[in-house]
């Protein structure tokens, strides 16, 4: 599959997640992109490199396997309901989306890159995919589908990394994978504790402190 | 050695949850902050003498930076197994857990030497230190827990970005991995400046997020009203300190590539916004741990403005640091013994606590003083020498503008903590049964004290690494290691 594919698709599941109403199609959908940038290193022929190789498989485990059964878990513990319940509607969601697409065009033209060394749309998809991240977590209630907005925003940075993945440790990508990994592990405990005190993952109800 | 300083804290972390008598495991906290604070200092000998290649090692920057956090946790380490013993109904097995990782992972922070692991340490730290502010287990507290994780996370996903454009920028300067900071420093001049600016944007707006620079403090009140004094204290001194380090490191880098005047109107900017939005927050304010919350986003803005202004208000700026770690210490510890004594933190049901709690009163009084310039506190010291570099410097303006908000500020404070210190006592108070005891009030008195004496005397080695510490943000590139190790080899 050819890297420019890959990140056709990616754009495509950033419109679909925004323009999703159901928590779970939400979840598969972030889910799907983690996937879909996990498989992007060996699709820019990158899988020669035995340590690319290793951390991309890393991350098609975390993302396509572990998060996804956290979450599960956590909306099965909590019994949410099943809408997402948008503060911003799904029509206006899908427009601000494409706007941000559009400016992350403009953006990332302003930017220099290597010549030839990476995919051309690279940089504006993960700028758009970022974009995404957040429209998801400043226009929807359900504290879960903040996590996904959480998810879809390290998507974003993830693919931008790309750029380096040549040159950047080890270390330093098997740390970001598994703070990612904990973070979301962290969030779900918080979820199941809001549920427990609230009744409902609704976070509205935390908006008690206030000046 | 330096690993050491990580890995104790760490597996004293590991043994206070292993640990089942409450009792023992709080007295691990202090015994595990002496042996790091005296370890740090004997690491600290040789800090001139670091390779510029070493992944792990503290310079001047990362060992001032360190020095004053060990410090404030030593102090709060003291205070806390008889804190922790007047609140027998709570379980603190994952709170004194969380507390020794928070020390092993800032010690991470400011010993690593390469932009990637630092983000790794910082956004860890986040992770450790979200369940301290939920100790109280209940909705307000859960709800500071969720907004901090929340705003936290986004915060530090941008700081990665941001550190992932800066390493793009040496990509595409042909500088290679790995990039430690002295090898970045050094190369800084090859590195592409649209992406080295876009980066120190995006780790400012990350890591300011989590040292609460306006407008992305919006987390702060809430977290540090929700949680106990001595996390308050912690989060105000420690975890604003890591985020400190953290861009000051990418600042240096981008200090050395030239662009230093483009950060520094950045960050003037940021400064001046954070002081006087809490300013507006602190007028009328009637829970006096939001005040503190506030007067810590202040602080911060004086941190800021004091690198963005350059020249001597950097090392003040960084010794301001300390100040503020200090002083903060003891406001939110006395803060907490008060809450403890009213069981409520608003204005109206706390008044007069100078005959209820007259200790934690007077110190508390006695902080709000040096925390707003009283002389000769070490908050003065800073806070003076940045206005008088401002005034000098030829930004008559912006020191105008320091010192009005300063004033301001001493104003918007003054009213809640006279009342709260000195009013009569209110009729719809609640009786406890807590009272001041040494245990909850000699920490207290050690903060205030080392406060004072960092106003009136700079011990000579600490005052060098300053210097170095400041230069090293400015720009100055590190001189060539073999040289420095010749010199001291006997």
């Amino acid at each position: 599959m050819s890297p420019d594919l890959l990140i056709a698709l990616v754009m495509l599941t950033n419109f679909t997640l925004v323009a999703t109403s159901r928590i779970n199609k939400a979840i598969q959908v972030a889910v799907a992109q983690g996937v879909l940038l996990g498989l992007m290193p060996i699709a820019m022929g990158l899988g020669r490199h035995l340590h690319i190789l290793a951390m991309a498989v890393a991350a098609v485990a975390v993302k396509g396997w572990l998060i996804p059964f956290l979450l599960r878990r956590a909306m099965r513990e909590v019994q949410i309901q099943r809408e997402v319940d948008p503060f911003i509607g799904y029509t206006a969601s899908l427009l601000l989306c494409a706007v941000g697409t559009g400016l992350s065009l403009i953006l990332a033209h302003s930017l220099p890159l290597n010549p030839g060394a990476a995919p051309p749309f690279l940089v504006p998809a993960a700028l758009a995919t970022l974009f995404t991240g957040f429209l998801l977590l400043v226009s929807r209630r359900k504290a879960l589908t903040q996590v996904v907005g959480y998810l879809v925003l390290e998507n974003g940075i993830y693919l931008f990394g790309l750029l380096l993945v040549e040159d950047m440790p080890a270390l330093v990508e098997t740390g970001i994978l598994l703070d990612l990994f904990v973070g979301v592990f962290v969030m779900g405990i918080v979820i199941h504790h809001i549920r427990a005190a609230f009744d409902s993952t609704d976070i509205r109800h935390l908006a008690e402190l206030k000046d | 050695m330096a690993g050491l300083l990580i890995a104790l804290p760490l597996a004293a972390a590991l043994v206070a949850f292993l640990v089942p008598s409450p009792t023992w495991r709080a007295r691990l906290l202090p015994a595990t902050a002496v042996l790091h604070l005296a370890l740090l200092l004997l690491v600290l000998r040789h800090w001139q003498t670091l390779p510029a290649g070493a992944w792990l090692g503290l310079d001047a920057l990362g060992g001032w930076t360190l020095l004053v956090i060990s410090t404030l946790f030593a102090i709060c380490a003291f205070y806390a197994p008889s804190y922790l013993a007047l609140r027998p109904d709570r379980d603190h097995r994952i709170f004194t857990t969380c507390l020794l990782a928070f020390l092993g992972l800032a010690s991470l922070l400011a010993e690593a030497r390469h932009p990637g692991l630092v983000w790794v340490a910082m956004e860890t730290t986040t992770l450790t230190t979200a369940p301290l502010i939920y100790f109280n287990h209940n909705r307000r507290s859960l709800e500071a827990t969720w907004k901090y994780l929340v705003i936290g996370s986004v915060g530090i996903a941008l700081a990665l970005l941001g550190t992932l454009f800066v390493a793009y920028a040496a990509h595409m300067g042909g500088v290679e991995e790995p990039l430690q900071f002295p090898r970045l420093m050094q190369e800084a001049g090859l590195l592409s400046k649209p992406w080295l600016r876009a980066g120190f944007v995006l780790t400012l707006v990350g890591y300011g997020t989590k040292m609460g620079l306006a407008p992305l403090h919006t987390w702060k009140p809430d977290a540090y009203g929700e949680t106990p004094g001595i996390v308050g204290a912690l989060l105000a001194g420690g975890v604003t300190s890591c985020a400190f380090l953290a861009l000051l490191r990418i600042t240096a880098v981008v200090a050395a590539a030239g662009e230093g005047a483009f950060a520094r109107q950045i960050l003037v900017g940021f400064g001046l916004l954070s002081m006087a939005w809490a300013l507006v927050f602190m007028v009328g304010q009637t829970d006096f741990k939001r005040l503190l919350a506030y007067s810590s986003v202040e602080n911060m803005g004086v941190l800021a403005l004091g690198i963005g202004l350059g020249g001597a208000a950097t090392r003040f700026a960084l010794y301001h640091m300390a100040a503020n770690a200090l002083v903060k210490t003891a406001l939110f510890l006395s803060a907490g013994n008060i809450h403890r004594s009213y069981a409520s933190k608003q204005l109206p049901h706390v008044t007069g606590a100078l005959r209820r709690t007259p200790v934690s009163a007077a110190l508390f009084l006695l902080g709000f003083l040096a925390i707003t310039g009283l002389p000769p506190f070490a908050p003065f010291i800073s806070e003076f020498n940045i206005a008088a570099t401002a005034l000098t410097a030829g930004h008559v303006w912006i020191g105008a503008l320091f010192l009005l908000l300063l004033a301001g500020i001493f104003l918007g404070m003054s009213d809640t903590v006279l009342q709260v210190v000195f009013g009569t006592p209110s009729p719809q108070r609640v009786r406890t049964p807590y009272r001041d005891t040494f245990a909850t009030t000699a920490p207290l008195i050690v903060a205030l004290g080392l406060a004072l004496g960092l106003g009136l005397w700079l011990p000579r080695p600490a005052g060098e690494m300053l210097r170095n510490a400041a230069a090293t943000v400015e720009g100055a590139v590190p001189p060539p290691p073999a040289v420095r190790l010749a010199e001291v080899r006997p």
